[in-house]
């Protein structure tokens, strides 16, 4: 199949950037998205032009490092799928794909596709974390967990942290990705403690990089790769309004 | 947002099970008033809380908007929503409108300045030596321009909660995986009843079904 890509070109962080027209031709199928970028590229560097910078990793869907808008949607159009994960059969011979980076204030453009996540992990370094003492293996099983607590909790925790929530959302909100990491924790014996300063931290470290308010779009659960649920938003403001006296 | 916006629509359910006296007929609705205005200064304290939550909500509302765009400094050449509505992209643009018809509807029936022709201080009083809402509704809204002012702002207020009930239960963290799709179906339903409340008032005069 044969594709035309227009595809967001940006030098640097300063760089005004515009989309740039390709070709993709003799695509397969069969191979995944990133493969066809890879193809592309491999073309490009033939003929003597920059290749396309892309962020990607283990493309496997599991590490959250891959990821761009695809004709609007954040890792295409295919339900929670990852860019790496997504195939080319998923399109149409002669389709055209616009390939754009995040967009967000706080996710600044490193190059073409690739943008700087670090506010993600400013958010998970003001309270993704517990100060538990996790003791000797055998401790693990000491603590009880119930069932549904431990379901609630790996639910929240398939977050692979992507940021296709931020770019998904009208507002630039990481709510999403944000309520995630602190229901996950809220809800296990060992997030107990720290849980009121942690929510307090982490929502603060989210509006200090920049990430707009929730207005309950739900265009972040829509993109989500992991179907992260919206249910965790709700958590979070019930945590949010649990530590508002302490 | 939500707890501002959660009093604002509880006081439209209010403002709307009050107004539908006016199908009771100049009894109803003037008696309704007349007992509002006996509460005397509860009903100022009233005004003064409903000014205040109305001004945050709003104050809020632009706020949020303000911050919002500025988290996305520059747009895609391409986006596509999925899951969210018309509604939930239009809140400030919908909640503007309400803003400008909450200021003419205060000017038209509470201090009588754009139809002063047609207010209680200028229209006899009724039988019982009320002042006569009943009239000034009717003749009013039976100005087709009036009406049509209202239905508009009433559209407005139609897509601002067919939002705005789900958003603000989502916001004070009252829904789950199972609730919020029912509670999306009830604020969208909530928002249809009030509309439809609201608009039924200017379309029965139109229609002659209330008359004076």
């Amino acid at each position: 199949m044969n594709l035309t890509l227009y595809v967001w070109r940006q030098n640097g962080p300063e760089d005004k950037g515009k989309l740039e027209q390709y070709e993709a031709k003799n695509v397969s199928p069969d191979s995944s998205f990133l493969e066809m970028l890879d193809e592309v590229n491999q073309e490009l560097i033939e003929h003597g032009v920059e290749p396309i910078e892309f962020d990607n990793d283990c493309r496997e869907g599991i590490c959250g490092t891959c990821g761009c808008v695809v004709n609007g949607i954040p890792h295409g159009p295919q339900e929670k799928t990852t860019a790496c994960q997504l195939h080319m059969r998923q399109f149409k011979d002669g389709d055209s794909l616009t390939l754009e980076p995040w967009r967000a204030k706080a996710f600044p453009v490193i190059k073409d596709l690739a943008v700087d996540r670090t506010a993600l992990d400013k958010i998970i370094q003001a309270g993704g974390y517990t100060s538990a003492y996790t003791g000797e293996v055998g401790e693990a099983n000491q603590t009880l967990i119930s069932k549904p607590d431990a379901d609630y909790a790996m639910d929240a925790a398939e977050c692979i942290g992507c940021g296709a929530c931020v770019a998904a959302c009208p507002n630039g909100s990481a709510m999403l990705f944000t309520s995630a990491k602190v229901a996950q924790l809220a809800v296990l014996p060992q997030g107990q403690i720290e849980a009121a300063e942690r929510v307090k931290n982490m929502t603060e470290a989210m509006l200090n990089a920049g990430f707009g308010n929730c207005t309950n779009h739900y265009e972040c659960q829509a993109a989500c790769p992991k179907g992260v649920s919206v249910k965790f938003i709700a958590k979070l403001n019930r945590e949010y309004i649990k530590a508002l006296p302490k | 947002m939500a707890v501002t916006g959660f009093v604002l629509v509880s006081f439209i359910i209010v403002h709307l099970l009050g107004n539908s006296s006016v199908f009771v007929g100049a009894d109803g609705i003037n008696a309704y008033a007349e007992h509002l205005h006996a509460l005397g200064p509860v009903v100022w304290i009233f005004r003064l809380v409903m000014l205040a939550v109305f001004a945050l909500h709003i104050i809020f509302g632009i706020q949020l908007t303000l911050e919002n765009r500025a988290a996305r400094p520059i747009d895609y050449n391409q986006k596509k929503n999925i899951r969210t509505s018309f509604g939930a992209e239009t809140m400030i643009y919908t909640g503007l409108v309400i803003l400008a018809f909450v200021v003419y509807h205060l000017l038209h029936f509470t201090m009588h300045v754009t139809n002063p022709e047609i207010s209680v201080g200028v229209l006899p009083a009724d039988a019982l030596g009320r002042a006569d809402v009943f009239t000034m509704v009717v003749l009013s809204f039976q100005k087709f321009f009036v009406s049509l002012v209202y239905a508009g702002a009433m559209v407005a207020v139609l897509l601002h909660l067919s939002h705005g009930v789900q958003s603000l239960f989502q916001t004070l963290g009252c829904l789950g995986a199972n609730t919020l799709p029912v509670m999306e179906k009830i604020g969208r339903a909530a928002a249809i009843v009030i509309f439809v409340g609201f608009i039924s008032i200017p379309v029965s005069i139109l229609l002659g079904l209330i008359k004076v």
